[in-house]
């Protein structure tokens, strides 16, 4: 059996922000993570550690002041050498984005199902009447009563726009939706709810899914792969599996301890200290050494490539060097 | 609750507010100092005692102010008789009237003319924000807001008529006055060009910064994210996404400026010698013509209310929001 081909291949993306002339904050630096169809990757770190910039550089949707380098590969096609207008015709037609809050993701003053019957017809992927009927069917598979969506956001409850948003995302058969931390404004049941519409419709339309989260609890529910930022560089990717039953990197293993232990809630949490390093001014060497418990004297000049560790599992820290089963790194 | 349940509540409330108006109107214009039939006749002149009972007779002055007067009064304003004007001798509705046309085409003309100007000047400077453009338009939109009426008016006044030979002042020439509307058109549009200029200039310095940083604020919006990552183009999100939501702040300025029409008038008018309300509010503050005055303020007060009940609607149109809460 062949391996499949990834469906997404980020490599070496570096993300610039420019401060002002002459500072720039470095929000991603060297990048380099795949996306397998029908997979779920999960996309953790700390607060500010580049997750949400990770997928508004792929969708190439950042402010002016950024400067993007390297290469995303969607289906073989560099999205990042394409021209705005080409890139147009990718946005949510192949690669959809739900955010953070759904309280001002939907336009408030447009009724819901006109928003989502709008991604069809710019697209134009059927004739408008054939086109409202989708707009049904895509309520009714997100839970809505389709007689709903002729009201305006602020008559739905914060779950039920989250539900709508992921029926936008829908809208164009995307082959990859990103989810950025989809149920952090939610509270808990409805969080668990919406959670599980996306497990089934992954399963329902075999799409791929990069979900953004802070909850290790649902990475390890809903996720294929994991990469872990920090800092805005990827210090491990690798199975779910991999990463929560032999982390590598010494801050995916802080990071697991600081989450409260699914099958022993009662034991304590163990919270990094320090903050993430100040993004125009990272230290020259790895960029978790202020933190780091392991860290030893080359840590502080020398910065640690993404080693492989084992079949598919990369991890960046000097401890590593000389591990790995055959050295090598991407 | 409905929308039209929202506005008739609102339509209550504006005759309400008139209701009120009208009875501060009412007493305010009797505790003024002043004896009205002395203002008639002119202070100097020597009359009778009798002459001078029959005027109050006849003005119902005899009367007591409550509720005799009070509901004379109510029932002549009620009736559309605003009184006769001391100075000029004719019915105040009358005069007000013929006046209004005149300043609502000038206003009128400026009003629109600042509105286009300044909203598609303020969209373009917002969405090109830290332009060459923007800054253009930003600093002569806070030069424009920063000019006094009266001083703008009489540059252009005198650059206008010195240079360019336009009119200085009146709404037709002399030799034009009565004569049928078409045949005077040219003189008409002369005499409008300096009060229309200096009026579009001062409205439209408002209207842009209002709509340039309403664009801003709209634009960095989530759901303006939202429909970039859909892939509508920057003029489709403009257009169908941010338009609407970033012309709320304006329409409700717009229709509220809409209620100044009458008060702002005033310099404008002075400067240019516009036979209009403001010239006609002026004369009647220097001459001390009561019923004019009443009626002039009655008139400017009604403007402003009717200006906030269209400010409602159409934000109730514009707003899908504003209806519930
Ligand atoms: N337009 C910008 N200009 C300058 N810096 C920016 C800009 N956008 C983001 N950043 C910086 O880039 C870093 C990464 O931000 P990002 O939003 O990607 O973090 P995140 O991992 O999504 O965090 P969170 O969990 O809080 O959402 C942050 O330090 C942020 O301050
Ligand atoms: S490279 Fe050094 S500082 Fe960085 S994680 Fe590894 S041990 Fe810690
Ligand atoms: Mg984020």
């Amino acid at each position: 059996m062949t391996e499949p081909e990834p469906l997404l291949s980020v490599r070496h993306l570096t993300t610039l922000f420019e401060v002002n002339r002459k500072t720039y904050a470095c929000a991603l630096e060297d990048v380099s993570f795949d996306v397998y169809p029908y997979q779920t990757v999960g996309l953790v770190g700390e607060s500010g550690c580049g997750k949400s910039t990770t997928l508004l550089s792929i969708l190439r949707l950042l402010p002016p002041n950024a400067r993007l380098s390297g290469q995303v590969f969607f289906k073989g096609v560099d999205l990042l050498s394409l021209s705005e207008q080409q890139m147009r015709a990718y946005r949510w037609k192949e690669l959809a984005l739900i955010f953070q809050s759904a309280m001002n993701a939907l336009n408030p003053v447009l009724r819901v199902d006109e928003q989502i019957l709008e991604a069809i017809l710019l697209h134009r992927l059927m004739p408008r009447e054939q086109a409202r009927q989708r707009v049904h069917e895509l309520l009714d598979l997100v839970g809505i009563a389709p007689q709903r969506g002729r009201q305006y956001p602020f008559q739905f409850s914060g779950g039920m726009r989250q539900r709508a948003m992921i029926a936008m995302a829908l809208a164009c058969s995307p082959s990859l939706l990103f989810a950025d931390e989809p149920t952090t404004a939610l509270d808990v049941m409805i969080q668990a709810q919406v959670l599980e519409l996306l497990k089934d419709i992954q399963k329902k339309l075999g799409l791929a899914i990069v979900l953004v989260t802070h909850d290790l609890g649902v990475v390890a529910e809903l996720c294929d792969q994991v990469v872990v930022l920090y800092g805005g560089k990827v210090v491990e990717s690798g199975s779910v599996d991999q990463i929560y039953n032999s982390p590598q990197h010494p801050y995916t293993q802080k990071l697991l301890e600081s989450f409260p232990d699914l099958h022993h809630p009662s034991s304590t949490l163990a919270s990094i200290p320090g903050t993430p390093p100040r993004l125009t001014e990272l230290p020259p060497g790895c960029r978790f050494e202020p933190r780091c418990f392991a860290r030893f004297d080359r840590c502080r000049h020398e910065a640690p490539p993404l080693r492989q560790v084992a079949e598919k599992h990369y991890a960046a820290c000097h401890l590593l060097e000389g591990k790995s089963p055959n050295a090598g790194s991407i | 609750m409905s929308s039209s349940h929202y506005l008739l509540r609102k339509f209550a409330f504006a005759l309400l507010t008139i209701f009120i108006v009208i009875l501060i109107n009412f007493v305010l214009f009797r505790v003024l100092p002043g004896d009205p039939v002395r203002a008639v006749i002119g202070r100097n002149v020597k009359i009778s005692a009798e002459v001078q009972q029959s005027l109050r007779e006849q003005f119902g002055l005899d009367k007591p102010v409550f509720p005799d007067q009070f509901l004379m009064t109510m029932k002549q304003w009620a009736s559309g008789n605003l009184g006769v004007s001391w100075s000029l001798r004719r019915p105040v509705a009358e005069i007000l009237w013929s006046k209004l046309w005149n300043t609502i085409l000038l206003i009128g003309l400026g009003q629109i003319l600042s509105i286009v100007f300044g909203v598609v000047l303020g969209l373009l400077a917002g969405w090109k924000r830290k332009t060459a453009l923007d800054a253009a338009a930003l600093t002569f939109s806070l030069i424009a807001w920063a000019t006094p009426t009266f001083w703008l008016g009489i540059i252009l006044l005198a650059a206008g008529s010195t240079w360019l030979g336009l009119p200085t002042g009146g709404i037709l020439s002399p030799q034009n006055v009565g004569k049928p509307l078409h045949t005077v058109l040219p003189d008409l549009a002369a005499h409008l060009v300096l009060p229309t200029l200096t009026l579009t200039i001062l409205y439209l310095g408002e209207y842009m910064l209002i709509m340039r940083s309403s664009i801003v604020e709209t634009l960095s919006e989530d759901y303006i994210l939202t429909a970039k990552a859909k892939g509508l183009s920057q003029w489709q999100i403009l257009w169908r996404h941010a338009l609407k939501n970033a012309m709320l702040p304006i329409v409700t300025i717009i229709a509220l400026n809409l209620g100044f029409t009458v008060s702002g008038a005033i310099y404008i008018e002075t400067v240019f010698s516009y036979d209009g309300l403001g010239k006609l509010f002026q004369t009647a503050l220097t001459k001390q013509d009561y019923p004019l005055l009443q009626g002039a303020f009655l008139l400017l007060a009604v403007s402003v209310i009717l200006a906030n009940m269209l400010a409602d609607i159409l934000y109730t149109l514009l707003d899908p929001r504003v209806k519930s809460s």
